[in-house]
């Protein structure tokens, strides 16, 4: 439909527009090819970004011996579990042993599939000596981000939430008392945070006025004016700093991070849902927990720090300042992990419902308040 | 056509996991069967233009019901349901009863009769058709719940109420107190 619409629209230049409809799906496809690649190697990334943290807190080296200062850990740790034995309990569900890794990993990729991630590419134009003016070669321009759709908010949030059967059918499956707590620990903190999640993803969605991330980014353009001198990036952390926090904090507890790591809390339960889990089989877990954890990151990103958007930073070099976000979000998390230590499971429990959740739903009602105020 | 096909594929699936909830012994299955189900009424919902309703539907039903349901089925590991145990004393097994109920199924099977020959005057997918535009935006969405459906949506919410304070009234324990 898009390349149709291309056609029909007068050409800037002779080259562009009769190559575009080729090099659309060849764009669209190397897009998705680098999102799907970029998100297997930030698990790579970031198993050794945290080991490396872990150990710097700890004041430690962290893994030093695979390459110049352990730089090649991961491929190190993704040999060893390749080459391990995979073992299925005895009393294991045959199917469900199987399909609960794979749907984990499954969600995880999928979630990230509408989250956008830059503002949009034109491929060009180029002015190159001798040739003259190439391009652009995509006209209109795509948009970063696999699929843009118009509840992308909600489908992100529909499909983490599918990614919790993973965890559940892998503690039931495997068919051992620790797995099983870990399962039964898994989704009642999901049921549990989800809901705080997702009202403090309400206020947010009545500040844009839209449930598509894309326009929740591109309503974070510009400034607002502290007592019409001093410019603040008009983002939405700035008038929403409980939702933010309480964001974060339901996120962590969502993807199963220290110190809501009820599900596979190795004092309590050995590895918790994983227990019985080796190889591959097991290696699909954690990838899940830290695509998860991109995936969170990449959200929060787009709704609260106004995602590529940066004062100064021209729009097609948004997509650094956005991964420069991300990255920053991954480190809040890793930092956590190691600096706060896990909770009980009663005060998990307790802080989610008597605390997190009224403090979301106050939240979302101030803002709807301000927001009826300042639009009337 | 890719519509046709799709169409086709979810309903199938619909279908064909929903019969297979209710023939599984293991409640485990039941319960993963109806999520496939779920799913794939929602890929029909996102045919039908109505996105907002699909991914509702995945959120409330296959996210947050479901994990209750599967919560409650590890929680108390429902043994296997066992055939042996339906033997002719069961109650449900009683004359009286089973004459109701073959009732209630051929009554059942002319509604859907009735109710398949009326939708064949429907050329046009719901959702193409020209009052569609009600269910696409969530905004007007939101608008018709709160203004046009106003009573069937407080009915439904104190119907809802009514049924959680007479599963916590059953579920108490008397001597509790």
């Amino acid at each position: 439909m898009h390349a149709a619409g291309a056609l029909a629209r007068p050409a800037r230049d002779g080259g562009g527009a009769l190559m575009e409809p080729f090099i659309r799906p060849i764009a669209i496809g190397v897009m998705i090819f680098i999102v799907f690649n970029a998100l297997i190697m930030a698990s790579a990334i970031l198993v050794l970004a945290e080991r490396k943290i872990m150990g710097f807190m700890q004041q430690r080296y962290g893994p030093y011996l695979v390459g110049p200062h352990g730089m090649l850990q991961p491929i190190a740790d993704i040999l060893k579990l390749v080459f391990k034995e995979e073992l299925r309990p005895k009393g294991a569900d045959k199917w469900l042993f199987t399909l609960a890794p794979v749907l984990s990993v499954v969600a995880a990729f999928v979630a990230f599939a509408t989250v956008p991630y830059g503002a949009e590419l034109a491929l060009g134009p180029w002015t190159l000596p001798f040739v003259g003016t190439i391009g652009p070669l995509l006209d209109p321009p795509i948009k970063l981000g696999i699929a843009d759709v118009n509840v992308g908010v909600l489908v992100v949030f529909a499909v983490t939430s599918m990614g919790v059967y993973g965890i559940v059918l892998a503690g039931w499956a495997s068919n051992s008392k620790y797995s099983l707590f870990g399962g039964l620990r898994a989704s009642a903190q999901m049921i549990s945070y989800e809901l705080s999640y997702a009202t403090a993803l309400a206020a947010v969605i009545l500040l844009a006025g839209s449930l598509s991330l894309r326009e929740i980014v591109d309503s974070q353009q510009g400034f607002w004016y502290l007592f019409g001198v001093v410019p603040v990036p008009k983002w939405y952390f700035f008038v929403q700093i409980p939702g933010f926090l309480i964001y974060v904090i339901a996120g962590v507890a969502e993807t199963n991070r220290a110190p809501f790591d009820f599900p596979e809390a190795e004092q309590e339960l050995v590895a918790g849902y994983n227990t019985e889990y080796s190889s591959v089989r097991f290696a699909l877990f954690p990838q899940a927990e830290y695509i998860n954890m991109v995936t969170m990151s990449a959200v929060a990103t787009d709704l609260y720090l106004g995602g590529w958007h940066f004062p100064g930073l021209p729009a097609e070099y948004g997509w650094i300042a956005f991964l420069v976000k991300v990255a920053f979000f991954l480190f809040v998390y890793i930092w956590m992990r190691w600096t706060v230590p896990r909770y009980r499971y009663d005060q998990l429990m307790k802080f989610g419902w008597k605390y997190l959740f009224p403090a979301a739903v106050l939240n979302l009602i101030a803002t709807a308040a301000l927001v009826l105020y300042f639009n009337a | 056509m890719p519509e046709t096909i799709t169409f086709y594929l979810f309903a199938a699936l619909a279908v064909g996991a929903s019969v297979l909830v209710i023939g599984q012994r293991n409640p485990m299955y039941s319960v993963l069967l109806l999520i496939a189900s779920f799913g794939a009424l929602s890929g029909l919902y996102i045919q039908l233009d109505a996105p907002f309703v699909a991914v509702a539907q995945i959120i409330i039903y296959a996210g947050a019901i479901m994990v209750l349901f599967l919560f409650v089925v590890m929680l108390l590991n429902a043994p296997k349901e066992d055939g042996a145990d339906w033997d002719r004393t069961h109650p449900l097994r009683q004359r009286g009863v089973t004459r109701w109920g073959t009732l209630l199924v051929a009554l059942l099977i002319v509604q859907l009769a009735s109710a398949l020959m009326a939708v064949r005057e429907y050329d046009t997918p719901v959702g193409a058709q020209s009052d569609a535009t009600s269910v696409n935006s969530v905004a007007d969405l939101g608008r018709s719940i709160f203004t046009r459906h106003t009573f069937a949506f407080e009915a439904t919410s104190i119907l809802i109420l009514v049924a959680m304070v007479g599963a916590v009234v059953l579920a108490r324990r008397e001597d509790a107190q």
